[in-house]
C-alpha cells in the first residue's frame, strides 16, 4: 500500500480486510462463517479461498450458533485488562465444522457439552462470540 | 543411504542462570568459540551460520559480532524448534555441497531482562489479537493448559501422570552442577503448586532463564580434527501444523508425528534403539505428546507410559538427562541445549547423570504455541 493510498474503511473494527465482515456482522450480533459455494465447506478464519478445495467462491453465511465444547481452561493469571482471572477460555466446535477459540461463560460447560453462542458487549469494539450452555439447560442441575 | 555423513564436530552452553556480566552477542560468542574449539576450529572455519532470535536480521548481525560473512545463512523461525530443524537444514546444505562448516549459536537474557510476556500480539489488526486475545488467551501457556484438557478428556491421562514428568526432570537436574533448580520435588508437590492455567500448575511450567549454546555441523572430513569425538547425525526431519489453537488439527497430535516419523525413517531406527531421550518441555504436556508422537508409546497412553520413573535416572528410557526446560534452564528457545546434552551423553561426558554405554540419542525441539516440532537422531559412528 502507497503512502497516498486511503486503504479499506474498516470503520474502527479491529480488524483486516478479510475479516471486516465478521465484525461488522457481530455488531447485529450474527455469527458468521465462510462457506465455500463449489464444495460447501464452512471455515473460520476467514480467507480468500477455500481450505478444502482451493475454490475461490467463498460467500458468508449465518451460522447457527450451536456447537460443542472441544477443550478449555480456567485463566488464573491476568492476561489483559478485559478480563478478571479466574475466567475460561475454550475452544469450540461450531455444528457447521470450523473451531474458534472464545470464552465459555454463565454455569461451566464441560469438554463435550453443547454450547450456544452468546454475546459480549465491549466499549468502542464489537461484541465478542462467547458461549454458555443453552438456556433450557441451565438450572435443570 | 549415498549421502555424505554430517557430524556434530562441537557443542557449547552459553553462561546460564542469571547472566549479569554479559550481552546475548556476546554469550553467543563464547560459546560458539568453545563448539568450534571442539571441533578444532575457529570463526575462520565457518562457512554457514544459522540463528534465530538475535535480532531482526537474526545471522545478519550475528554473523557481523562473530566476523563471519557465510556464504549460507538461516534464521528461520521456529520457536523452541528452530535449532532441530537447523541441524536438518545444514545437513541438507552439507549434502548439497553448498557449505562445510554450519555454526548454530543463540542466547538469551529473559530473565535479567525480564522481557517474558503473556500477550505477544501488539498489532491489534493480526489474527491472534482479533480471535485470541480478546478472549485473554496467554500464549503460550493457555495453548499448552488446552491441550493437556483435551488430552485428559480423550484418553484419561492424570494431573498426576504429568507431574511425574516435571519430577523426573528435577531428579535429574539434581545430577548436574548447571541446573538451576536441583531440590528435589515429589507428584504430590507438583500437583500442589499453584494453578495457572488448568490443568497446569506452575511446577509443570518450564524455568524463565538466560542461556543459550553453539553447535557446530560439519563433514566427515572435518570433523577429523575436531579436538573431541564428533557424533553422526544419523536422522532429520521438522513439521508445523498451526499457530492459532483452534486451527491445530487434533490437540492431542503434534508436527511431531510428522518430524519423528522422517528422522526416524532416515535414520533407520526404531524408538527402542534409542538409548538418551531430549524431549522439549516447555510444559510437562509437551513431553507427554512427544513420547506418543515419536512412538514412543501409543496415542494415549503416554500418561500411563511416563508413570514409575519411566524417564528418571535408573528408568527404562532416560530422558529430560539435563534436567531439561523444567529445572536446568530455559532461556525462550531451548532447543540447542538439547543437541548439547545429547552429544554430552554420547560421548560419555555426562558426568553423574551419564547414561551408560549410551549410542543412539534423539533431541527433539517443539515451538511456538506447540505449533512445530524438528527431531534430530544422534549416534556414535
Amino acid at each position: 500500500m502507497t503512502e497516498k493510498s486511503k486503504g479499506p474503511d474498516l470503520e474502527g473494527l479491529p480488524a483486516d480486510p478479510t475479516t471486516a465482515p465478521f465484525w461488522r456482522a457481530a455488531r447485529e450480533h450474527r455469527l458468521v462463517v465462510q462457506r465455500c459455494t463449489v464444495c460447501g465447506a464452512h471455515q473460520f478464519y476467514p480467507r480468500p479461498f477455500c481450505l478444502a478445495c482451493s475454490s475461490l467462491a467463498l460467500e458468508w453465511v449465518e451460522a447457527s450458533g450451536r456447537a460443542t465444547v472441544y477443550s478449555k481452561t480456567t485463566v488464573r493469571i491476568p492476561v489483559v485488562e478485559e478480563l478478571t482471572p479466574p475466567y475460561v477460555v475454550g475452544i469450540v466446535t461450531l455444528d457447521e465444522g470450523p473451531r474458534l477459540t472464545t470464552n465459555l461463560v454463565g454455569d461451566e460447560p464441560e469438554i463435550g457439552d453443547q454450547v450456544i453462542v452468546t454475546w459480549r458487549e465491549r466499549p468502542d469494539l464489537p461484541p465478542l462470540p462467547v458461549f454458555g450452555k443453552p438456556v433450557a439447560e441451565r438450572g435443570a442441575r | 543411504m549415498d549421502l555424505r555423513p554430517a557430524y556434530i564436530a562441537g557443542v557449547a552452553e552459553t553462561p546460564l542462570g542469571e547472566v549479569w556480566d554479559h550481552s546475548e552477542l556476546s554469550m553467543a560468542a563464547v560459546a560458539a568459540h568453545e563448539a568450534l574449539a571442539e571441533a578444532g576450529m575457529t570463526f575462520a572455519d565457518v562457512d554457514a551460520l544459522f540463528t534465530n532470535y538475535m535480532g531482526e536480521e537474526g545471522t545478519v548481525q550475528l554473523g557481523e559480532y562473530l566476523g563471519i560473512m557465510p556464504h549460507y545463512a538461516d534464521s528461520t523461525d521456529l520457536g523452541g524448534a528452530a535449532f532441530e530443524a537447523f541441524v536438518h537444514h545444514a545437513v541438507a546444505a552439507i549434502h548439497a555441497g553448498r557449505c562445510e562448516v554450519a555454526l548454530i549459536a543463540y542466547a538469551s537474557r529473559q530473565r535479567t531482562r525480564r522481557s517474558r510476556k503473556m500477550t505477544r500480539e501488539s498489532d491489534t489488526s493480526s489474527l491472534g489479537a482479533q480471535f485470541e486475545l480478546s478472549y485473554g488467551l496467554p500464549g503460550p501457556l493457555g495453548h499448552y493448559a488446552m491441550i493437556a484438557a483435551r488430552h485428559m478428556y480423550q484418553y484419561g491421562t492424570t494431573s498426576e501422570q504429568l507431574a511425574e514428568i516435571a519430577v523426573a526432570a528435577r531428579a535429574w537436574a539434581a545430577l548436574n552442577p548447571k541446573a538451576w533448580s536441583r531440590d528435589p520435588i515429589t507428584v504430590g508437590d507438583v500437583v500442589g503448586s499453584r494453578l495457572i492455567c488448568d490443568p497446569l500448575h506452575r511446577l509443570d511450567v518450564c524455568l524463565v532463564t538466560d542461556g543459550g549454546g553453539a553447535a557446530v555441523v560439519t563433514t566427515a572430513e572435518r570433523a577429523r580434527d575436531a579436538a573431541k569425538r564428533a557424533v553422526r547425525v544419523l536422522g532429520v526431519g521438522e513439521s508445523q501444523t498451526h499457530w492459532s489453537i483452534a486451527q491445530m488439527p487434533d490437540l492431542t497430535v503434534t508436527a511431531g508425528a510428522v518430524s519423528g516419523r522422517d528422522a526416524f525413517g532416515m535414520a533407520g531406527i526404531k524408538p527402542s534403539d534409542v538409548d538418551v531421550l531430549e524431549p522439549y518441555d516447555s510444559f510437562t504436556i509437551t513431553v507427554l505428546l512427544a513420547l506418543e508422537d515419536l512412538g514412543f508409546c501409543a496415542k494415549g497412553e503416554g500418561g500411563a507410559f511416563v508413570e514409575g520413573g519411566r524417564l528418571a535416572p535408573g528408568g527404562a528410557l532416560p530422558a529430560l538427562t539435563s534436567g531439561g526446560g523444567l529445572s536446568y534452564n530455559h532461556p525462550g528457545a531451548f532447543g540447542l541445549l538439547l543437541l548439547v546434552e545429547a552429544v554430552r551423553q554420547l560421548r560419555g561426558e555426562a558426568g553423574d547423570r551419564q547414561v551408560p554405554g549410551a549410542g543412539i540419542a534423539v533431541a527433539h525441539g517443539v515451538g511456538g504455541l506447540m505449533s512445530t516440532a524438528s527431531t534430530v537422531v544422534l549416534g556414535n559412528d
